[in-house]
């Protein structure tokens, strides 16, 4: 073995094959560009109200505690179907009235539950948020999350 | 000490094993958290106590590195360091830049992308930080012996600056924006990071053993082609489920496999070198830290990332405490220990003594990782639980949550041996007072090899 792969045969196979995978990779994420922009989130425009949503949902670091898609902090319920959850997934004005009612009675102060801190946050922004909570569930997530539940 | 300039790792490491303990202590509170819900909830919120977990990890292991680099740089290239003022700089713009984020966190000012919270003006001496280190660090390879562990060590890190591009692109879309998000975390993790790890064991291995640097070097290069040509298109393993192509699935699924082989390909590496080696250096601990730390990362990020890796698997597993097991394990292994194990090399030659303390070093580590096995059996446990009752029956999060307290409250025990363990290690490394235990003989040798 040690007279077939020698060290520089070795860097060049690291140095190659790594520029080979590198240039497959950028072919892939390209397409996968598209296929977000064009397909699995077409379903609903993307509207400023819903940009506005994600700056509320990122101002206030929803993540640290939530998941969204199955991706964030493992401290609170998935939020990426919370629409869906609540039955509201086409009814803005309704998701609205859910989400802001919701919001408004936390945090509980119930002993030995999870609080959620309140936050301060504007008609418009709140609406924001529930569109872009209908934006995200509305995703083709190739059938995730397995349950309702989420 | 061969070089004079080395002594700028010490302020890295100082600075980064200040954090450390940052760290633990705020994953030991958020712990409790999840054990007793009510502590602090209106004045030090979950998500920020967990920001400045994650946070904190992230830049103390950064900071190893560059540290670990200005140490092992100069002994391959064989001169001084290019310029040991703008090493300082680097380090002063990381610090003012790591307060400022903490201070902006606990007055409610973050941005909220996972890991990517700091302000703006952060990210950017985060950027101009790492330009400075790879100017200074090439121009010192550069102009020196050019040797297999520079070589990739630099790769690594060049790469590593160059995806933090990324931090600056937030795309409205959602599922762009998680798409981009995971060219740094992880392109980091299981990527470019395992360059640097590697490199740094390759240099533990080279003084620690006295094998020869033909052997190690190619090693290492089979090793970073294994983690890049896995890991590269590995990433696919986080893109089944927000929203990107359906052939992300198989395709993440398959090379996401292989990502086990650089961890496997790691830890025999290691255990040969010292198995072949003659050389009995007297640093038992650094030996420890460096065996310790490929071996938990074969477990941690190889073993327990391929549990849930594949897509009909993850479909399941995906966001659950299986993730949190296998996070907690993998960065342990992989980079707390890599960082400590080089870290427990070089302060004794950076203030030049011998290995005092070796005892207590190695207690350390065997609480830490004791600790930390624990605390991913009973995340992993809770995870299979909530993975059934969540993801299979169908039960409310919070209802499966409230079965989970038990495990909640064995975590928090782990936590506990690891905060000593993090603290026992901090006291060993900057409190030298004398040796607990008379060494044995080290002889010529180890003078030879210091």
């Amino acid at each position: 073995m040690a007279e077939i792969l020698t060290k520089s045969r070795a860097r060049n196979i690291f140095y190659g094959g790594s520029l080979f995978f590198v240039v497959v990779f950028i072919g892939l994420t390209i397409n996968s560009h598209r296929y977000v922009v064009n397909v699995s989130t077409a379903g609903m425009p993307l509207t400023p109200a819903v940009a506005l949503g994600k700056h509320v949902w990122e101002r206030h670091s929803c993540i640290n505690c939530h998941t969204l898609h199955g991706e964030g902090a493992y401290f609170a319920p998935e939020l990426g179907n919370v629409m869906t959850r609540w039955g509201v997934l086409d009814d803005p004005q309704t998701a609205y009235e859910v989400l802001d009612g919701w919001m408004a009675a936390q945090p509980s102060g119930i002993e030995g539950r999870r609080q959620m801190p309140h936050f301060t946050i504007t008609d418009e922004e709140m609406r924001g948020l529930a569109e872009f909570l209908r934006w995200a569930d509305q995703t083709d997530t190739q059938g995730w999350p397995p349950t309702d539940a989420g | 000490m061969k070089y004079q300039s080395q002594k700028v790792a010490l302020a890295y490491f100082l600075v980064a094993m200040g954090l450390f303990g940052i760290q633990v202590l705020g994953g030991l509170l958020a712990g409790w958290i999840y054990v007793s819900p009510n502590t602090l909830s209106t004045v030090l919120p979950f998500n920020i106590i967990r920001m400045i977990h994650t946070n904190a990890l992230i830049v103390w292991l950064l900071l190893g590195f560059f540290g670990a680099a200005y140490y092992l740089v100069p002994e391959e290239s064989e001169r001084e360091i290019w310029s040991v003022k703008l090493a300082y700089l680097q380090l002063a713009i990381l610090v003012i830049g790591t307060l400022g984020a903490v201070g902006s966190y606990l007055v409610g000012i973050h941005g909220g992308r996972e890991f990517l919270e700091q302000p703006l003006w952060v990210k950017f001496g985060i950027l101009v930080a790492a330009v400075i280190f790879l100017v200074n660090i090439s121009l010192t390879v550069l102009a020196g012996r050019k040797t297999a562990i520079t070589n990739v060590l630099l790769t690594g890190l060049w790469l590593l600056a160059l995806l933090w591009i990324f931090s600056f692109i937030n795309p409205d879309n959602l599922s762009l924006d998680k798409m981009y998000w995971w060219f740094i975390v992880h392109l980091w993790v299981e990527g470019t990071w395992e360059l640097v790890m590697a490199a740094i064991l390759a240099f533990l291995m080279l003084k620690l053993t006295g094998v020869d640097r033909e052997v190690i070097e190619k090693w290492l290069y089979v090793i970073v082609a294994t983690a890049l040509f896995s890991g590269i298109l590995g990433t696919g393993h986080h893109f089944y489920w927000i929203g990107l192509p359906s052939y992300w699935q198989w395709t993440g699924s398959i090379f996401s496999a292989f990502e086990v082989v650089p961890f496997f390909g790691m830890m025999s590496f290691a255990f040969i070198m010292v198995w072949k080696g003659r050389r009995n250096h007297p640093n038992k601990a650094a030996l420890l830290w460096a065996l310790g730390s490929a071996t938990v990362a074969f477990f941690g990020a190889g073993v327990w990332g391929f549990l849930h890796t594949f897509h009909g698997v993850n479909f399941y597993t995906h966001g659950t405490q299986i993730t949190a097991a296998h996070g907690h394990l993998s960065f342990y292994g992989a980079y707390v220990a890599m960082n400590l194990a080089i870290i427990t090399y070089a302060m004794p030659q950076l203030r030049q003594r011998a290995p005092y303390n070796q005892v207590m070093n190695m207690i350390s580590f065997w609480l830490m990782t004791g600790g930390m096995a624990f605390m991913t059996f009973v995340l992993t446990f809770a995870g299979t639980i909530q993975t059934h009752m969540q993801r299979v029956v169908g039960q409310n999060y919070m209802d499966v949550q409230d079965q989970l307290v038990l495990f909640y409250l064995m975590r928090f025990g782990a936590g506990i041996a690891v905060v000593l363990g993090a603290l026992l290690f901090i006291y060993s490394q900057l409190v030298v007072r004398r040796e607990l235990i008379a060494p044995a003989s080290s002889g010529p040798v180890a003078e030879d090899a210091a």
